[in-house]
């Protein structure tokens, strides 16, 4: 029962989903990943465990889902193309497959230009859509890139992402169509403050009919303060941060903003959950993972389904 | 077109410091086009590095040449009858020019006076910007004339990464983002469907399969 994805069972019962993110250090210490994992435990379905996120070295995404499938806890092993050529990739996710681990989300991955290794040749051999595609034919073909047969299939639940923010946005639906037709089974989005303008992405992908052929779970990140949010604004790319949001943040006292910015978090969750095609949530609350729990059960989504 | 820029003129006279006859030698093709190595820059740098000496007091000769192209046996032959003068070479030709003379005068040494670049296009005076990393199956076609091979910072095939924002590529807002380019174009032209197909993984293997490429024409 262990080597089942907890999330997939969720979804594919009709549940709502929640899942959360885990940063690994940057460092070698596996306690650092227990501690996290300790604060989620119960109170979501499924962990993402970012890979090398924003191009600066961590402990290896793998190796931190396994930390997390020990103490019981399923883990989603996030994968970016960055730094993996097609040899790699797949010969990974044969690993996390050995090991358990049953949720990868294939990712492009953050420019190498801004982490701490700038001076690093960037692989890119395949792209998240590429890589969406061999996993799939590996898990239901048996088969890697090229034809060769495997000697038995990963065990995988695929993932990728989706940015409704980023320009063009007329591209952004073919782009998530393409992305569900590769073999994306669930859909994780990038944080969402703008709601009308996600709500008309959802819209333009339900013309399409693209909702029911995959789960899609919105992207909600807490905001700690003004600043964070401005930050956001103006520095993070492909993220949709309305003034009103930033003036809501700074409407408040100091020590009240933590407090503001969970209620913008539990809202916006409130809101997801009466969207057609939605059917969970990713909380990304970046190393403020104690909150997730408040935030879950103020948007009452616990208890979360347990499963023998 | 090939392009270059000159090395920092420290590392140039630490590469040539143990020379006493020098000829700098220039190529009037692609690094002439991207004004870093033909007639005109052969002689400036061959005049700053002969003030230099003189300055130092040092007892240098120091001559400049330009080939047409450096790069091609027919050229590089008439430096027969004057390469014998001279105890190296500081080449302005980009890396295949530097080692095709090299090859054809293994005896004398040659130095490298540019840093080559990338396959580009001249935008405007004074500004080039890449556009092809020569792959050997272009792909053009697909993508209404922009390569996102070159020009998008990840290389995707399938449409642009999550980071780009008016029409800008997330490594740098100087940079246009290839995908936005590519997305207008085939809008224009009606033809953004192209863009529903999942192009697959890019087969390598016509650019760097059997280690250097070599283009035979039994025709020629
Ligand atoms: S597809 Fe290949 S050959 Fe064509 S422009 Fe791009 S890199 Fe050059
Ligand atoms: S912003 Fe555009 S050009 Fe830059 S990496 Fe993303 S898709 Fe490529």
């Amino acid at each position: 029962m262990n080597n089942i994805s907890k999330l997939k069972r969720v979804l594919e019962g009709g549940g709502f989903a929640v899942t959360a993110e885990c940063g690994p250090p940057k460092g070698a210490n596996p306690d650092v990943v227990l501690k996290k994992a300790e604060t989620l435990r119960n109170k979501v379905d499924a962990v993402n465990v970012t890979d090398n996120q924003t191009a600066i070295v961590r402990m290896s995404s793998i190796a931190a889902c396994s930390l997390l499938k020990t103490v019981g806890i399923d883990p989603v092993l996030q994968m970016v193309v960055r730094d993996r050529n097609r040899i790699a990739l797949q010969s990974d996710i044969l690993g996390a497959s050995a090991l358990g681990i049953r949720n990868v989300l294939c990712l492009s991955g953050d420019h190498h230009i801004f982490g701490n290794q700038p001076q690093a040749m960037g692989v890119f051999d395949l792209d998240s859509i590429q890589f969406v595609q061999v996993v799939r034919t590996m898990r239901d073909d048996g088969k890697i890139l090229g034809g060769d047969d495997l000697s038995q299939p990963p065990d995988i639940f695929i993932g990728a992402a989706a940015n409704p923010f980023a320009d063009p946005l007329d591209f952004r639906v073919i782009r998530l169509a393409k992305k569900i037709r590769a073999g994306a089974d669930f859909i994780q989005t990038q944080c969402i403050y703008n709601l009308d303008r996600f709500e008309r992405w959802m819209g333009m992908a339900r013309d399409r009919g693209i909702t029911d052929k995959a789960y899609i779970l919105g992207g909600v990140t807490p905001l700690k303060s003004p600043g964070m949010a401005k930050y956001m604004k103006n520095r993070v790319s492909g993220i949709d941060m309305p003034d009103e949001i930033i003036k809501r943040m700074e409407g408040v006292p100091k020590d009240k903003q933590q407090e503001e910015g969970i209620n913008i978090c539990v809202e916006a969750i409130q809101r997801l959950r009466e969207i057609p095609g939605i059917k969970g949530v990713h909380i990304m609350a970046i190393e403020w993972e104690e909150v997730v729990g408040e935030i879950v059960k103020r948007a009452g989504l616990l208890p979360r389904p347990v499963f023998d | 077109m090939i392009t270059g820029e000159q090395k920092p003129i420290d590392e140039i006279r630490e590469m040539i410091s143990p020379y006493k006859r020098i000829l700098v030698l220039g190529c009037a093709s692609c690094v002439a086009e991207c004004a870093a190595g033909g007639e005109k820059e052969a002689a400036m740098l061959a005049s700053t590095l002969r003030i230099a000496a003189k300055m130092r007091k040092e007892n240098v000769l120091i001559k400049e040449k330009t080939l047409d192209r450096q790069c091609v046996r027919d050229f590089i032959i008439s430096l027969d009858d004057i390469i014998g003068k001279y105890d190296v070479v500081l080449s302005l030709g980009c890396g295949a020019g530097v080692q095709a003379v090299a090859e054809i005068f293994p005896e004398v040494p040659i130095i490298p006076a540019l840093n080559t670049g990338f396959l580009g296009e001249t935008k405007d005076q004074g500004y080039w910007v890449e556009s092809c990393l020569g792959c050997g199956d272009c792909m053009l076609y697909h993508f209404g004339g922009i390569c996102p091979l070159a020009r998008c910072s990840k290389q995707l095939l399938n449409g642009p990464c999550g980071g780009s924002m008016d029409g800008r590529c997330e490594i740098d807002p100087d940079v246009e983002c290839a995908w936005h380019l590519i997305v207008d174009r085939l809008t224009k032209f009606g033809a953004l469907d192209r863009l529903e197909n999942i192009y697959p993984p890019k087969d390598w293997s016509r650019k760097q399969g059997k280690g250097p490429r070599k283009i035979v024409r039994e025709d020629q």
